[in-house]
């Protein structure tokens, strides 16, 4: 038995015995002095995290272990591409779960045992829990590109898949583009990330070539037969505001990367660009892998949207990105934060020794900008259906935005300032 | 004898009552936690970003508005089509949780 666990009982005990119990809701207090490991400090996983100790009314013991010191939020992260925001902006310590009483331990997990439920860290570290909940977010297929494979040629090629430095540096390589240059994005195929995330991309940095470099191209390189997410609007958009300076291709997979020379080889074709941005395949984050968790397609995990638990590792709660979606369910920070909570109101009612809500239901809101002042979205709400025992988007509700608008694009700040401190404050 | 019974029943029911609130209550937490990411945690939205602060506001209003957006009478970018994905039972829960909170 390790020390945790050992504590754990102790405590239990010890509580027991004075005889004071705190009580949750007239819960047990073995059962709320549980402790919940949360594994990746994204959206989903810190406000898995932070919604633990609210709703438990800090009875129940949380520990969340994220590989970097800061969030740095991909919401907003392309209008710093455009030079529109400084990733200061959309960088946050973890200070605010620290103040609720999460312990925040900035390492990486690297081993996992699910049968002595304890994960091994980086640093030598070893922590039991009761519960664990893994929010790993996406790893890249780099091995679908055999150009990428070394180091320095993602340093060259980047992603700016996730906001970071790689944003930073793609901003950098933006600004140096000669005017006349060619900015190339290829989109994946979906699954990925953020649907509209890289037509997004494309827009805002289409509206900063307009404005500083007027002969410049951009060039969208799409693995799909046509674009994923709001369609109509992004190209009515690109028709209306950026004629000639966005070229759309479709069905256009990539096949490698020639890194030195920034070209994008496809099947029939190699494009070369003066700035080159691959946003690479997806699948779940190394974490899945290495709890053996059921994947679907051997990518995505398979999980029980009642409880957010892996199919395969009762147990195991898996958020965010890393799931294999339900239907029409895109990989969002709004929809990764809403099944953080789901999970977190399901580990109470598990701890409690109760079945968690048969019929949970989850929303989604995307906004994406067009240019620096306008923006559109496109929502949905999502219900258990116990028949298809999967989450299903509601018959009439959700939808796109009707044009693109001003109004939008404030509201879609108030959005990231709403939904980073239901995250991390 | 007779008094012990009698009070015994009184517990059952009490207890009864007391789970269903109690899981009424669960229910309208974690339905206005769907809201949080544009309205803030339990409706306190953050003061900076202009949202409408939902926290203490009064139910039978909100619930008008709610109401208005499903119709269609108030048309708006968003909440018309989101609130449609909740049922009537749904969003007086939602409304009773918001006006609770301090
Ligand atoms: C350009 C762009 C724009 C976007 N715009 C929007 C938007 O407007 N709205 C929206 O809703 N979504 C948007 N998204 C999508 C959103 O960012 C993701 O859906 C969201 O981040 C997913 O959250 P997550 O918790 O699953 O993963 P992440 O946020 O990626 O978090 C995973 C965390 O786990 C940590 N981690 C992983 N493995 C380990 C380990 N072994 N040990 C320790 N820590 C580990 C990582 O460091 C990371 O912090 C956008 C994405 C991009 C790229």
């Amino acid at each position: 038995m390790d020390d945790r666990r050992r504590s754990f009982i102790r405590r239990a005990g010890a509580a027991a015995l004075a005889g004071a119990l705190p009580t949750y809701a007239g819960r047990s207090s073995a059962a709320t002095r549980a402790h919940v490991l949360v594994v990746g400090g994204g959206f989903g996983g810190a406000t898995a995290a932070r919604y633990l100790r609210l709703w438990s009314e800090g009875l129940v013991e949380v520990t969340l272990v994220e590989a970097n010191r800061e969030f740095v939020s991909c919401p907003l992260s392309n209008l710093v591409l455009a030079g529109e925001r400084e990733l200061a902006d959309l960088s946050f310590a973890y200070d605010g779960l620290r103040r609720r009483g999460v312990r925040v331990v900035h390492d990486t997990v690297i081993a996992l045992d699910p049968v002595k439920r304890a994960v091994g860290l980086l640093g030598g570290e070893r922590i039991g829990y009761d519960r664990l909940l893994l929010a790993p977010g996406v790893d890249f297929a780099y091995e679908d590109l055999p150009g990428l494979q070394a180091a320095p040629a993602r340093e060259h090629v980047l992603h700016a898949w996730k906001a970071g430095p790689q944003t930073l540096s793609l901003r950098r390589q933006l600004a140096a583009m000669p005017d006349g240059g060619v900015f190339a994005i290829t989109v994946p195929l979906a699954p990925y990330r953020c649907p509209p995330g890289p037509y997004e991309r494309a827009s805002v940095v289409a509206a900063y070539l307009k404005a500083h470099k007027p002969r410049a191209k951009i060039l969208v390189l799409d693995a799909n037969a046509e674009i994923v997410s709001k369609k109509g609007l992004f190209g009515k958009a690109w028709a209306e505001l950026y004629p000639n300076l966005i070229e759309y291709r479709p069905n256009c997979e990539l096949r490698d990367v020639h890194a030195a020379t920034r070209t994008a080889i496809l099947d029939f074709e190699q494009v070369r660009a003066d700035v080159l941005n691959v946003i690479p395949n997806q699948r779940a984050g190394e974490l899945a892998r290495l709890a053996e968790l059921r994947l679907v397609n051997q990518r995505w995990v398979d999980v029980d949207w009642r409880s957010m638990e892996s199919t395969s590792h009762p147990g195991i709660h898996v958020v965010g990105d890393a799931t294999f979606a339900a239907p029409a369910m895109p990989k969002s920070g709004h929809l990764a934060n809403q099944q953080g909570k789901l999970a977190a109101a399901a580990i109470l009612e598990l701890l409690a020794g109760r079945s968690p809500s048969p019929t949970p239901v989850l929303t989604n809101t995307c906004y994406s900008f067009l240019d620096a002042r306008n923006a559109v979205h496109v929502a949905s709400v999502h219900r258990y259906d116990a028949g298809q025992k999967t989450m299903l988007p509601v018959a009439g509700a959700g939808g796109l935005s009707v044009a693109r608008n001003e109004f939008e694009a404030k509201i879609a700040a108030a959005w990231a300032l709403n939904i980073w401190a239901d995250t991390l404050a | 004898m007779k008094r012990l019974h009698f009070s015994l029943v009184a517990l059952a029911c009490l207890t009864t009552a007391w789970s269903v609130a109690a899981q009424d209550d669960t229910l309208a937490r974690n339905l206005v936690a769907t809201c949080a990411n544009c309205h803030g945690t339990d409706g306190h939205a953050v003061k900076a970003s202009g949202m409408e602060a939902l926290a203490g506001a009064d139910a039978a209003k909100t619930l008008q508005k709610l109401h208005e957006f499903k119709s269609g009478v108030r048309p708006t970018t968003v909440m018309q089509q989101i609130v449609k994905g909740y049922t009537d039972e749904e969003l007086a829960l939602i409304v009773g949780y918001l006006a609770r909170q301090k």
